[in-house]
């Protein structure tokens, strides 16, 4: 057993393989093996054309692998290699793995079809017209299926799930409060000098003050704690629902008869409708402070004086308007990761192609109803 | 054939915090073999493999590959040696953002530095070899069936063209027919590729039409490795529980009525 692999060979020290045409035979000497594919593939290609029909000598061949016998069928085709097999001289390994893969190349190959570009731009474009519109009839399906769930279990309290809620409470709520404090905090300080710089030239920095309490009150608070938890929560319902989808425990929460819905989505939602208004308030709060603490350092106005502005100049609806948008953004955010969690398709990837369409989408729809509300209430008058 | 072991296992210890796995097991896997592993759940059958192929570095013991102790070497000469394995993981492991012409490709793109196009031909040539239909190269891992994904999986641990192959459990979670066809294209590309093989399995028909010598993993150590007759004879409460509980009786009937059908 001359050719085979020996142990004791150091690696890399092997001849490179070489295929010379003499008259009617094809010597075959030297390695062919994945090291040498390259040259051994070019040298087959130039002798292509010249070798059909050619008798193949093996008796100069050394290492072989399947790399190189598949050059092999390449320079032959796979019958005149396979009969051609028959009467050569060759180890009994090499043999075998000649007529292997002489055997397994010896296949029809898959017709690839080629599309026109024009054509299969536009049917991409139809491609994804289709599925935004799928998307809105989805999330439409899925929020009157959470909906549907959530007013069949409320009057039933022995169908509450309290452990998930209070889990998912935790996590969405305590768990994001010093981010978003400190966040509405340095935006709240950035307002105040916003307004202060502009304010100056008109003489009216002591507005400074209505600036912050108004933004905070009927937008910032609500928009900046929505944003942070649409990125920081909807994507983690999103991964949570998908890996399990991944491993098919949803399937299996539905064959013991149970509801993901009820089990999964509910809870998540509940817990979101609770935290993020209570994140509002302290969006709020901490706004409020970043911009009095402006205000008191760089203005001029005392802490207390801010605070009498406010319960002077600020009537108690625009503190309601901006909490009232909270659990309406909640339960957006909410239901959009975890419909995102349940169109996850088996695949690491797509775990993560969903997380970011779950952050992408939520982030969109807040801003979107924000305005609508904006407008809707200055109509109103509110 | 050389006598001397392609992988020597000598005193290995493993252990996870007080949790013991192996303690000092010594194993050898000789080449163009193929050694069956088996052991009841959590004998540290795949902890074993992991071990060997570098994955799980052991706590204690040495590992001694083509002559070599991998534990001493340096990170890009480990790489040269382990480009020599070809590893199936249980799952497959395909990766799912690639198709399977390109899951095949990866390896020889990175490490034999062929061109693209070279190296999705050799891919779709090891599909081939492995069984799968042309049409199945351009197909991603998710839209396939368990057999399929194993067949791609044992495509992709022979890209390199290893010297060793690593397979874990690779007839779980196949149908018999699969797994019997899965059985049978193992021994062929042994005896086409000159392999070595190591082989995790609990499958006991594996056992029976592929392997050449078993290994009885119990008691953190390996009890007995023989041929599978000898092994089946050892005076152990497990073996023999193994080899001649109910399971163990039909495959050895279903391997007589094999072997009794091919003449010569």
């Amino acid at each position: 057993m001359a050719n085979e692999p020996g142990l004791s060979q150091p690696l890399g020290a092997h001849t490179p393989g070489n295929a010379e045409l003499g008259g009617h035979t094809l010597k075959f000497s030297g390695d062919w093996i994945l090291a040498h594919y390259s040259a051994l593939d070019r040298q087959a290609t130039a002798l292509k054309a010249r070798a059909a029909g050619c008798n193949p000598d093996f008796s100069g061949l050394g290492r072989l692998d399947t790399a190189g016998a598949s050059l092999m069928v390449k320079l032959l085709g796979s019958d005149a290699l396979i009969s051609a097999l028959e009467r050569a001289e060759l180890p009994n390994e090499q043999r075998a793995l000649i007529q292997a893969v002489s055997e397994a190349m010896n296949q029809p190959s898959a017709e690839v079809a080629t599309v026109n570009p024009v054509v299969a731009f536009l049917a991409e474009t139809g491609k994804k017209v289709t599925s935004l519109g799928q998307l809105i009839w989805l999330l439409a399906g899925f929020i009157g299926q959470t909906l549907g769930t959530l007013f069949y279990i409320l009057p039933r309290p022995n169908r509450w799930r309290w452990t998930p809620f209070v889990a998912a409470l935790h996590d969405t709520g305590l768990n994001a409060l010093p981010i978003v404090a400190l966040l509405t905090f340095l935006v709240g300080a950035v307002v105040a000098f916003l307004g202060a710089t502009v304010l100056e030239d008109f003489g009216a920095t002591i507005y400074t003050v209505d600036l912050v309490a108004f933004s905070f009150l009927r937008e910032f608070g609500v928009l900046l704690a929505a944003i942070l938890l649409a990125g920081r929560t909807a994507s983690a319902f999103t991964a949570q629902i998908g890996a399990m989808k991944v491993n098919e425990e949803l399937d299996a929460i539905r064959t013991l008869g149970l509801n993901p819905v009820e089990l999964l989505v509910v809870p998540r939602v509940l817990a979101m409708m609770f935290s993020l208004p209570i994140l509002t308030f302290i969006g709020m709060i901490s706004g409020m402070v970043g911009g009095a603490m402006v205000c008191a350092l760089a203005l001029d106005i005392p802490p207390s004086q801010f605070i009498a502005i406010v319960e002077r100049d600020i009537a108690l609806k625009h503190f309601l308007v901006g909490l009232g948008k909270a659990p309406v953004f909640a339960f957006l955010i909410a239901v959009i990761g975890c419909l995102e969690g349940f169109k996850v398709a088996g695949s690491a990837q797509s775990v993560g192609e969903h997380t970011t369409s779950s952050v992408v989408q939520s982030i969109f729809m807040v801003i979107l109803l924000d305005s609508v509300a904006a407008l809707f209430f200055m109509e109103m008058g509110w | 054939m050389a006598d001397h072991p392609v992988i020597q296992v000598r005193a290995l210890d493993n252990r996870f915090g007080s949790h013991i796995v192996h303690e000092k097991l010594d194993l050898d896997l000789y080449p163009r073999e193929i050694l069956g592993v088996v052991g009841g759940s959590g004998t540290g059958k795949s902890v074993l493999l992991r071990s060997i192929v570098g994955l799980n570095p052991p706590s204690g013991g040495h590992i001694t590959v083509f002559g070599e102790d991998l534990t001493e070497l340096s990170a890009t000469e480990r790489s040269r040696y382990e480009q020599r394995f070809g590893v199936l993981f249980q799952g497959g492991a395909l990766f799912t953002s690639l198709n399977l012409e390109q899951n095949i490709a990866l390896p020889l793109i990175e490490h034999a530095r062929l061109s693209r196009a070279e190296a999705e031909e050799l891919a779709r040539m090891k599909l081939a070899l492995t069984g799968l239909p042309p049409e199945a190269a351009k197909k991603y891992p998710a839209e396939l069936s368990g057999g399929m994904v194993k067949r791609a999986a044992l495509a992709r641990a022979l890209a390199l063209d290893p010297e060793i192959l690593f397979l874990d459990e690779p007839t779980a979670g196949l149908d018999p027919i699969g797994a019997a066809a899965f059985d049978e294209l193992i021994v062929t590309l042994r005896n086409a590729l000159g392999l070595t093989v190591f082989l995790v399995t609990h499958d006991l028909d594996t056992l029976y039409t592929t392997c050449d010598r078993v290994a009885v993993l119990s008691q953190r150590k390996v009890l007995v490795a023989d041929t599978l007759e000898k092994v089946a004879q050892t005076d152990d409460r497990w073996i023999q529980d193994y080899f001649h509980g109910p399971r163990g009786r039909a495959a050895i009937a279903a391997h007589n009525r094999l072997t009794e059908q091919e003449p010569g």
